[in-house]
């Protein structure tokens, strides 16, 4: 059985990366191609030539116009995925068409949803407006993992493994050493884990970066809504320092650290990252420093995740964990995903 | 220090679960009031997901406090 959902939004890119071009990207392990029409939009359908399956993001297949001709023997196809042309005959097969996907472009990502395309609803999109709002300044990129996403997902719940894995760059001895709240809604599909340490070591990607020294405040708010979208609100300020009862906060620095973590294959992962911040935003020495640090942080769990998706594949099933209060917030995550990758097969085999 | 973060999920079933300060323990609070404290959080889910059964609500339900604006 699968472990991907589906029925869910996936981010499939960041809209810089889609231009009038043909581009290729394995989501869920399908094929997908991409472009941006004249107009602007997004288009996403199969990779597939609907005739003998040659790729279409492939040489020498094209883009003329709004249209995709396939490179092996003329296919040609609309912004829709219907095939509007065959070589040879005027007759186009009426069942010729690539399948399509949604998509919806909205803070500086392409969200594409996997499944069946009459459930898509859009305003069920996780929002991040920060990516892409006036008073933040964001730094961001994606690494290939070749791992499960569920490890990505275990990862990213626990932030006490930034002591040991992330050591001298955002972990300090408090991450390990404070207590947890972790929230669970079934219903709405959320895992919330804060950890507010209000006494801590300032690491050097924060000291770097907002100039604050020696001990601060610092809250790590985890907001997850499996399946994509990860948020950890990070709160860095003074010590004693809280926000104001209205919510404003002038006294600290705000980051939001956000991953999209997209299943590539069964076996490895799309990790999107990106880093937010509310303060020094013309400043490109710190926009420089921020993505450096949080890209070597990044690739240090995909070492790990790599390593550790070898050691488990060739594990049997149902291989032995010990699970402690740490994982409160990872355990609720692989539940829900668990029902999610379930609910699709209850639907396709009724 | 803030023993434990304020509520921030306002839904009808969310499952709360503090880390108690400065102790190995996990105290479960489900939708329903019911508390019960662990030491292994794989029996603190297996516990919460059972409601309602052997879930008996606390005697004085904390009042809901103001949320904070995400
Ligand atoms: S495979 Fe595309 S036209 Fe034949
Ligand atoms: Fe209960």
């Amino acid at each position: 059985m699968s472990a991907i959902p589906r029925n869910q939004w996936y981010v499939a890119a960041y809209g810089r990366e889609i231009s009038h071009e043909l581009f290729s990207r394995t989501l869920c392990d399908e094929p997908i191609l991409f472009w941006r029409t004249e107009a602007g939009s997004v288009t996403a359908t199969s990779d597939r030539c609907v005739h003998r399956r040659f790729p279409l993001s492939q040489a020498p297949s094209r883009l003329v116009g709004d249209q995709v001709v396939c490179g092996y023997h003329g296919f040609t196809y609309g912004a829709d995925g219907k095939c509007v042309a065959v070589p040879g005959q005027t007759r186009v097969p009426r069942t010729a068409r690539l399948t399509s996907y949604p998509v919806v472009e909205q803070d500086s990502f392409v969200w594409v949803w996997i499944g069946d395309p009459a459930l898509a609803d859009a305003s069920r999109i996780p929002r991040v407006p920060y990516l892409d709002a006036a008073g933040w300044t964001t730094v961001s990129g994606r690494e290939p993992l070749a791992a499960r996403f569920s490890l990505l997902v275990d990862n990213l719940l626990d932030l006490s493994h930034e002591t040991y894995l992330h050591g001298g760059y955002i972990g300090t001895p408090e991450v390990a050493n404070t207590p947890i709240t972790t929230e669970v809604d079934d219903e709405a599909g959320v895992i919330y884990v804060s950890r507010h340490m209000d006494d801590a070591e300032c690491p050097p990607f924060y000291s770097r970066s907002t100039g604050l020294e020696g001990r601060i405040a610092r809250w790590q708010d985890i907001e997850y809504t499996p399946p994509c979208l990860y948020k950890l609100h990070s709160r860095i300020a003074p010590v004693g320092s809280v926000p104001n009862p209205d919510g404003t906060d002038p006294d600290a620095f705000h980051v939001e650290v956000v991953y999209a973590i997209t299943p590539e294959t069964e076996n490895s992962t799309h990790d999107f990252w990106a880093v937010a911040r509310d303060f020094a935003l013309e400043d490109a020495e710190v926009s420089a420093f921020l993505a450096e640090n949080n890209r070597t942080v990044v690739l240090q769990d995909v070492e790990a995740l790599d390593v550790l998706e070898k050691i488990i594949a060739t594990e049997p099933e149902g291989y032995q964990e010990l699970s402690i209060n740490i994982d409160t917030g990872g355990l609720a995550a692989r539940r829900m995903l668990a029902r999610m990758a379930g609910a699709r097969d209850e639907a396709t085999t009724r | 220090m803030i023993p434990e973060a304020p509520p921030v999920l306002n839904g009808d079933r969310v499952y709360r679960i503090h880390w108690v300060l400065g102790t190995d323990r996990l105290r479960a609070v489900c939708h329903c009031s019911a508390e019960r404290e662990f030491e292994d959080p794989v029996e603190l889910w297996e516990w919460l997901l059972g409601h309602p059964a052997g879930h008996v609500p606390a005697p004085a339900p904390v009042p809901p406090r103001e949320l904070a604006a995400v």
